[in-house]
Order: structure tokens, then sequence, then C-alpha cells
């Protein structure tokens, strides 16, 4: 495993660790998204960095190259970016809904009023 | 009819008289008349059955699972179970009208359709071919009688019903059903069979285990310290005590551990293997410690619960006596003690419905206003003491013959203390009714009989436990061909 | 051929009938559709089921691509057997779910229920028959998501906050999965099921592979609501409209378990997923745990619906402690547990249903008296809690048996009696609401027994609990087989 490589997975832990902590830690509702969305961010990175073959080259047919990276992994993500986007868009709905019945986002003023 | 049908019928037309019940509901008399129209029906057909003991017709309702059934077979055992609890129904009918009636109670509709099913619950655990049908129709038998024993709807009668359902619940799934799941594990099947179907199947190492799971597990023995549920159980209007906790359920109890002693672990095995004996001791402590908790209760219903609990011991430890005079002296036992408590029962409801006393002590002298329950109260005791006379002598005299076939010359110690604790604890009751003179004589002119249903059926039942006495032999027949088949 | 095509219609019509749902927009008619697309997926999995049962596997390969290049649907008798348990349950679910869902979700919205339900459907018709990874993170996520709108639908505004939770547990768990199947592909290379099967064996022994696992049991689980990653369920069954929370009651858990058996026995094989990674330890204790800490935490319950949440997450510990044991007869418990839970749990929250009907509340308090005034109701329920608790002639009891028996097996004896003492908790907090509603008197109010489109859906699972607890030769069968398969090498 090359320096580069590594450095991509220590990208990825970086942000997977970042994402879970706002998610845990923030009582914001739209910043629990954004911490969802950084989570989901760093498995794209993950699946891209798979898909990356040393020395190879974008998977394009061109003559005289034979040496493509991996495709695949992009194109599974690009599901897996929609997800995301349908994911965030249905969060914020609710989040929308919730200000708009509890009047509030903040998940705390929200258990404390809705008993 | 064919065998299976009438098999069948034994277990559906008591179901089919709920239905009518409850369609019934509000008109008491059509009610009522379908009630004792369908016991006398179901007194028919089990009767019919004895004459056609054939003991290899075998009816198969449904398989739930590969190698286990729910069918249903006839066995002079389980026949004479189905006809004692079928029999004494009509009777306890007639008495429940006056008693219900004569006490103004709420929900009878929902009574005596509970009843029904309490009833064709007792077929089923009587005529069932293997363990598992066993075990259904005793979970059936224990959730019908639910509603019956919390019939006031009291607090105390929901917490009666508490103590019921929980402990009789979880002695059945936590122990029973372990018990039976081992079983099949080891045997492959469950059917009832002559000589049992342990026999080198399983380690005897584990055997006392098992017998404790079932004995235990069988709470409706109550065999100590799982007995609490029968004195709670007396909450329940009387005719529920009468039959339900006098006859149907406490002797499923303990038809259902003779069943398991004789034909799912054999007695030869058990006695070779000496599996029964601490049992037979947890049996005899159950008889004294009950006859003794009785001797200290002073209200008649729960007196004769914890009585009911010492004469159940007699029967669970006939069985740990493992020979056959034992068996068919706690077979013979079923039937008698089921007449002579009925009585008891019966007496004791008849009191509360004419005075509203429910203690001893207040009954002082009662004898001389109601000298017709007095005088079958006199006799219930007797059986239940197992004086000449009554059918009660035969079964114990059986009970002991066991114990000295047994050598075991303590059990036979047991049984004599246990009959003298009986004379203490029973027959003071009629002494004090006839001979102490009441504490306020002016009450004497307004005190009458109970209504005449109620007299008459425990006139009968009273009447019954003298016939007993005479007619033993058919009785002795039927329990000895168990062992001849 | 159109019986050739069955294991791709199983999935494209109720796809295809939940846009449809938000063009019609009228709720009766939108009904209608759902109801009738559920029943063809009802009728689609039986088939397939009995096909599978008597010609073994079926292979279909999705727009003629061969696998393990193109997605392939994968069908044998494991998946055909939840494909049946899924589409049965909603089918019969829907029947009611008209009244139930007019009478608790604002008239405007009452066409995206039935749009996310087919959503629901497909996304988890989909998880099941797929036999590629990745498309199970893509169908996970389809029905994850119409489950977040239809928690949110609730009548309650607490229904959104839910929702919510839901969505980020969810999104969380699903995200794991995703990262268990980019390590699975980095080390094999492939996302077909099968093929997986075949490579994994030689690269077991890297960490790449281990943490993949991890990643996958957490995901799955968490979806599974195996103890203690169980934090979203009883909020979200307890807002969820009551017809929805009996779909998902009888399905969503159920899905998700079956998909942790297919990647422990047949992704991965049983020695690895339960000897190597200890799982086996794990699970069981997890399993006991949830058993007992979760049904003390039902009996505590004053709202119904959350204490029968409760029940389930204790419920799904039956079926992880099924599994934990790896022989065939601790799988064949598992799996029938599945089956008979989903018919028990949906039976008990569609009776619930018709409580909430009638009385707007599932509080214990505003229980009592009801047995007199809704009998049919409660009688549902009472025999539905009886086959919680696991009474002979009910499913309950078959499950338990086989769960005791396999104990035995193992010469468990702790394991069997713990079994068969949990259970007794079940019968605590179920009478707790008998006494309530048979002998504590309530407000004489004028309630009446609930419509029959309610209750005869709630009595055809009563009576299929009654049926399928005293004629269980059938279940059994399809549980030993799909247990033996799931045990042989694929």
């Amino acid at each position: 495993m090359t320096t580069i490589g590594l450095f991509n997975y220590w990208i990825v832990f970086v942000l997977m660790m970042s994402g879970l902590y706002i998610v845990i830690v923030s009582t914001n509702l739209i910043k629990k998204i954004i911490g969802l969305n950084i989570f989901q961010t760093s498995v794209f990175i993950l699946y891209i960095s798979i898909g990356k073959v040393s020395g190879g080259t974008a998977p394009i047919l061109v003559d005289g190259i034979t040496l493509y990276s991996n495709p695949l992994p992009h194109v599974l993500i690009l599901t897996a970016i929609v997800v995301g986007v349908a994911t965030t868009a249905l969060g914020l709905a609710i989040v929308v809904r919730i200000h708009s019945a509890f009047n509030s986002i903040d998940e705390e003023e929200i258990y404390t009023t809705s008993d | 009819m064919s065998v299976e049908g009438a098999l069948l019928l034994t277990v559906l037309l008591p179901l089919l008289g709920a239905i009518l019940i409850a369609l019934s509901d509000s008109r008491p008399n059509i009610r009522e008349t379908i009630t004792l129209a369908t016991a006398v029906v179901l007194f028919l057909i089990v009767l019919q059955l004895l004459g056609h003991d054939t003991g290899s017709i075998e009816l198969v309702i449904a398989t739930p699972l590969p190698q286990l059934s729910l069918s249903l077979y006839t066995e002079p055992l389980g026949l004479l179970f189905a006809t004692v609890a079928s029999g004494l129904w009509i009777i306890t009918s007639i008495y429940s009208i006056g008693y219900m009636r004569g006490n103004n109670e709420q929900n009878q509709t929902r009574f005596y359709v509970f009843f029904a099913i309490s009833i064709s619950a007792t077929m089923g655990v009587a005529l069932s071919a293997n363990l598992f049908t066993l075990f259904v129709f005793y979970e059936i038998l224990t959730l019908s009688t639910y509603p019956l024993v919390t019939h006031k709807g009291t607090e105390e009668a929901k917490q009666g019903g508490r103590v019921y359902l929980g402990l009789l619940l979880s002695t059945s799934i936590g122990f029973l059903l372990v018990a039976m799941v081992w079983t099949w594990h080891v045997a492959g099947h469950l059917d009832f069979t002559v000589g049992g179907i342990l026999q080198d199947k399983i380690d005897p190492g584990f055997l006392p285990l098992l017998l404790a799971l079932y004995l235990f597990g069988i709470g409706k023995a109550a065999l100590m310290p799982f007995h609490r549920w029968l004195p709670a159980a007396m909450v329940a209007p009387t005719p529920v005590s009468a039959l339900l906790h006098a006859v149907a359920v406490v002797k499923a109890g303990v038809f259902a551990v003779l069943k398991v002693t004789v034909y799912i672990f054999g007695l030869d095995f058990l006695h070779n293997t000496g599996a029964n004996k601490w049992l037979m001791w947890m049996a005899a402590i159950t008889v004294i410690l009950a006859s003794v908790v009785a001797l200290t209760k002073d209200n008649l219903k729960a007196r004769l619960a914890y009585s009911t609990v010492s004469q159940l011991g007699y029967i669970v430890l006939g069985a740990m006596l493992v020979n056959s005079m034992a068996i068919v002296g706690g077979g013979m036992h079923i039937a008698t003690h089921a007449l002579g408590k009925i009585t008891l029962f019966f007496c004791a409801g008849a009191i509360y419905v004419a005075t509203h006393k429910t203690n001893i002590s207040e009954m002082d002298g009662l004898g001389r206003s109601m000298p017709v329950t007095y005088t079958a109260m006199l006799i219930g005791s007797l059986s239940i003491i197992g004086l000449p006379l009554t059918g009660g002598l035969w079964s114990k005299w059986y009970l002991a013959l066991g114990a000295v076939a047994a050598e075991q010359w303590a059990m036979l110690a047991v049984f004599m203390v246990s009959s003298l604790l009986n004379v203490a604890y029973l027959l003071i009751i009629p002494i004090r009714g006839f001979f102490f003179s009441q504490p306020r004589s002016g009450e004497t002119s307004v005190i009458k009989e109970a209504p005449f249903a109620s007299v008459l059926a425990l006139s009968l039942t009273a009447l019954g436990c003298i016939a007993m006495f005479f007619f033993a032999q058919p009785l002795y027949e039927m329990m000895v061909d168990i062992f001849e088949r | 051929m159109i019986s050739a095509h069955l294991p791709a219609l199983q999935v494209v019509i109720p796809l295809l009938a939940a846009p449809a749902c938000v063009v019609v927009r009228q709720s009766t008619l939108t009904w209608l559709l759902a109801l009738l697309v559920s029943w063809i997926s009802f009728a689609i999995a039986l088939t397939l089921l009995v096909q599978t049962f008597f010609n073994g596997p079926m292979s279909y390969e999705l727009g003629g691509w061969a696998a393990p290049l193109g997605i392939e649907y994968a069908v044998d008798v494991v998946n055909a057997f939840v494909l049946v348990i899924v589409s049965g349950v909603s089918s019969v679910v829907l029947i009611s779910a008209k009244e139930s869902i007019e009478r608790e979700t604002h008239i405007k919205r009452t066409h995206l229920v039935y749009t996310g339900w087919l959503l629901c459907l497909t996304g988890l018709l989909g998880i099941t028959i797929t036999g590629d990874v990745f498309n199970v993170f893509v169908f996970l996520e389809i029905a994850s998501l119409s489950s977040y709108l239809l928690v949110s639908l609730g009548p309650d505004r607490r229904a959104l906050t839910a929702a919510f939770q839901y969505l980020v547990m969810g999104t969380i768990g699903a995200t794991f999965i995703l990262i268990g199947v980019g390590l699975l592909y980095m080390m094999t290379g492939t996302l077909n099921m099968a093929d997986l099967a075949q490579r994994i064996p030689g690269v077991a022994q890297t960490t790449t592979v281990r943490a993949g696992f991890a990643f996958l049991v957490l995901g799955i689980s968490l979806k599974a609501a195996v103890f203690p990653l169980h934090y979203w369920l009883p909020n979200a069954y307890t807002f969820a409209p009551s017809a929805v929370t009996a779909f998902m009651a009888g399905s969503a858990t159920k899905v998700s378990i079956y998909l942790l058996l297919r990647f422990f026995f047949d992704i991965f094989s049983e020695t690895f997923s339960l000897r190597t990674m200890r799982l086996d330890l794990i699970l069981l204790i997890l399993g006991v745990i949830a058993i007992f800490s979760m049904s003390l935490v039902a009996i505590y319950q004053s709202n119904v619906k959350r204490m029968l949440a409760y029940s389930s997450v204790a419920q799904v510990g039956y079926m992880v402690i099924g599994i934990s044991l790896a022989t065939t007869t601790g799988l064949t418990a598992g799996i029938v547990h599945l089956f008979n839970h989903a018919l028990m749990k949906c039976a008990l929250f569609l009776a619930l249903g018709c409580i909430v009907f009638r009385l707007n509340s599932v509080d214990l308090k505003d229980l009592a008296g009801v047995g007199r005034r809704m009998p049919w109701t409660m009688a549902a329920f009472v025999i539905g809690g009886l086959s919680l608790i696991g009474v002979p002639a009910t499913v309950g009891f078959i499950s338990k048996w086989y769960l005791v028996l396999a104990a035995l097996e193992r010469d468990w004896w702790w394991l069997a009696f713990m079994v068969v003492a949990s259970s007794l908790l079940a019968v605590i907090y179920i009478w707790r609401v008998v006494e309530t509603a048979y002998f504590k008197t309530g407000p004489v109010a004028n309630t009446e027994e609930a419509p029959l489109i309610l209750l005869v859906p709630t009595w055809v699972l009563i009576v299929a609990n009654i049926y399928f607890g005293v004629s269980a030769v059938d279940t059994i069968s399809f549980a030993t087989r799909a247990a033996d398969q799931l045990l042989s090498t694929f």
C-alpha cells in the first residue's frame, strides 16, 4: 500500500468520525443532518479510493493503454450519493414539519415541550 | 355412535353448550336448561364410552408437529376421571342454579359459558392419548377457569386470580414444558404407553430431576411449595370451588401425575432406579403440612382448600410409591375424594347462601337449623377421613396397602397421622354445628335451609359417598384394568 | 412465459404502483390499488415458495445480464418463505388500513401512506429476493426511506421526532452496511452473493474482511433492532399510524433477521461468522439479555403500543438465540419464530388499531372496561397475547417448543429454563392489559365494537395464530428445509 493510498483512508476515517461525532453531540436537528452527510461522504471517498488502481488511468477505452482504474465502485457510489441526497431531502422535510409542530429544531427543547 | 365420534363429542359437546349458553344471554331459564341438558347428554356419552373400553381406539384431531399429535383415546384411569367430572357437573349445575340465583350474582351467563368450556377442557385432559394433548387441555383449563376465579371482579378476586394464573402458568410453562420437550427429545414421542416410554432412553442419574420437573410442573397437583394457587382460587363462587377446585382442576393435576408415572416413566423403571424416593418425601411433607395449616384456618373454604392440598398429596404420594396397589388407591381416591370434597363445598356454599357466614367459629349450632346440610357435611367429612360406610375407606385402604407393599413404613405412618389430623379439622365442623350452642339464639328462627336446588345437590353427593362404600367393586376392577392391559 | 419472470415481477409491480398512487391521489382509489398490488405480490410469493420447495432454487438474471456481472435474483426456500411472510402481512393489514389510516392521518396525506407503503413493500421484497449485496443496500434504503415517511405520518406530533430519530439511526445503519459491502468488494472483487461465498474463504483471515463483516453485522443488527441496537424501534412503533405499525412489526425486522441469516451462513460460512468471530457467544448473551430486560421494560410501560414494541425487541432476542445455537433445530426455531412472531405481533397491533379507532388512545388507563364494550377486539388481543406467551395450540408454543428443544440438544439446561422463564414475563405484561380491560370499570362512553373491516383482518390473523399452532407440520418442514440449506455450504 502506498502512502497516498493510506492517506485516503486516513481522510475517510477522520471524516467518518467527525460526522458521527456531530450526529451524536449536536442537538440542532439540521446540524445532525449535516453530520450525517459528512459521515456518508466519508464512505463515498472510501469507495472511490477502492476503485483506484495504481498507475491506472480513467476507464475510457483508448488505444495503447491497458491499465484502467476499476469503474464499478464509482458507479456504485453514484447510486449511494443519490440515496444520500434522498435521505437528506427527507430528513430536511421532516425537520420543516417538526419546526411547524414544535416551533423549534433543537432536540432538547422539543423533548421538554413534547410531554 | 362410533367410539371415535363419542370421543370427539365429549370435548365438543360442552363447547357447543357454551355457545348456546352465550346465545341465550338474559334468558336465565333457557340458559340453565341448556346447561343441564348438555351436562346430562355429556354424562350419557361418557357412560357409553365406559361400555366400549377397548383401549386401542385413538382419535387423532390434529398433528401440530411431526410425532406430536392432538389425540384422544379411552383408557381406564381417564374414563374414571371423565365419568366423575361429567357426573358431578350435572349435580353442580343443579346446585349452581340455586346458588347463583340465591346470591344474585352478576354476569351469570359468562359464568355458565366458562364453566362449560372448563368441562370441555377437563374431558380433553381425561381422554388425552399423549402428554402433549394433556398439556394443551391442561392449559386451556387454567385459562378458562381464570374468569371464574375472578368472577366477582373485586380487588380481592383480581389478586386471587393473579396468584392462580401466575402459579399455574409459571409451573406449567416453566417446568412441565421443559420436561415434555426433554422427554420428546430422548424418547421421540409422547404417547402414553403401558410400561412407560423412557426405559433405556435416559441416563437414570437425570431421572430424579426429570420427575421433579414433572411433579412440580403439574402445578394443579398442588404439591408444596406450589400450592398457593388453590387457597387463592377460593375467592370464586362456591360452585366453582366445588366442581373445579375440588374435582376438575385439581384432579386434572393428580390425574396427570398418575398418567406420567404410569405411562411415561413406567412403574418398574421408576422402582428400579429409585428416582421416586425424594419426591415421595415431598408429597408426604405436603400431606402433613397442609393438614396442619388446615387446622389453623377459620374460614371454611380456606380450610377445605388446604384439606384438598393435603388429599392431593395422598394421590401424588400414592403415585410415588410406584406399585400397582398404590396406583389403584390413588385412582380410586380421585373418585372418592371428589365426591366427599364436593359435598363439603356444597355445604359451605349452602351455609353461605342461607346465613352469609364464612367462618367456622360463627357457625356454632347451625346444624339444628340446617339439618340436611349438616348431615351431608358429616358424611362428606367421614368419607374424606376414610371411615367405614363411606367410599373414602376403600381408597385409603389401597393407598395404605400400597405403602405396605412398597415397605415404606414411614409413609404408612404419614397416612395414619394425616387421617387423625383430618378428624381434628373436618369432623369438628359438624360437631360444632350440632352440639355447640348458637351465640345469639334470637337469630335461630331466621335461618332456614338453602334453596331446594342446592340442598338436593348436596344430598345427592352425600348419598354418593355412601353408595361408593357398597359399590366399590366396579371401581376397583376398572383401576386394576390399567395393569392388565 | 410469465412465470419465468416472477422474481422480477415480485419487485417491479409494487415499485411501479407506488408513483401511480401519487398520480391518482384519491384516497379510496389509492387504497384499492395498493391492496390489489399487495395481493398480487402475495400470490407471486406463494407461487415462488411452492416452486422452490419442489424444484429447488431458481435464479433470475435482471435485464438479461448474467451473474456475477449482472444483478441476480436468487430465490430459494429461505427467502421465498420470507417473501410470503412480508407480502402476506402487507396484504392482510392493508385490508384494515383504509378505515384506520383515514382516522389517524390527514385526508390530504392518505395517498402518501399508500405510496410509502408500496415503496416499503418493494424495498423489503427486494432485499429478500436479490442475490447481490449492493442491491441489498439499495433496496434497504428504499424500504428505510419509505418507512421514515410512514412513521412521520402518524397522528401525534411526536411521530415527527420519532421519524427523525429513526432516520438518523437507520442511515447510520445503512451506511455501515455500505461500508461493509465496500470492504468485501475490495478483497473479493465481486458483489454477487454466491461469488462472494466462494471467494471469501481465501481472504477470510484478512483484517479488511473481518472489519467488513463487523460493519455489516452492526448495520443489519441495527435494522433488525437486535438488542442493544433497538433504540429507534419503540418510538417508531408507538407513533406510527396503527396499520403501519402492524405492517412494520410483521415485516421490517423480519427481513433484517433474514439478511443476518444470509450473511452469517451463506456469504460467510457458519464457522467464520459464529466460531471464528465468536458471534455465537455474543449473540447468545445479547439475546438472553434482550428477552429479560426488554420484557421487564415492557412490563412498566403505560402505553400499550410501546409495551408491544418493547416486546418485539424481546422477541427478536428469541430469534437471535436460535441463530446463535447454529444447529438445525436452533435455526429452525429462529426461522419459524420469524413467521410466528409476524403472525402474533401483527394480530396484536391490528387489535390495538381497532382500539385506537374507537378510543383514540392506547394508554393503559383509557382501556379500563374496554373488554365489555369491544368484546371481539379484546378477545383477539387476549388470544394474540396468549400466543405471545407461548400457550399451547398457538403459534407461540411451536416457537418455544423448538427453541427449548434446540437448547436441550446442546445440553444447555440453563438456556431452556431462561427461555421459558422469560416467556412468563410476557404473562405479566399481557395480563396487565387483560385485567384493566375486563375488570376495571371505565367511563360509560358510547364506545361500540370496531367496524368489521378492521375486525376481519385481525381475526384472520388470530385464526392463523391458532391454525398454525395446531398444525405446524408445514411451517416446520419449510423452516427445517431452510435451516438445512443455510447450514449446508452454498
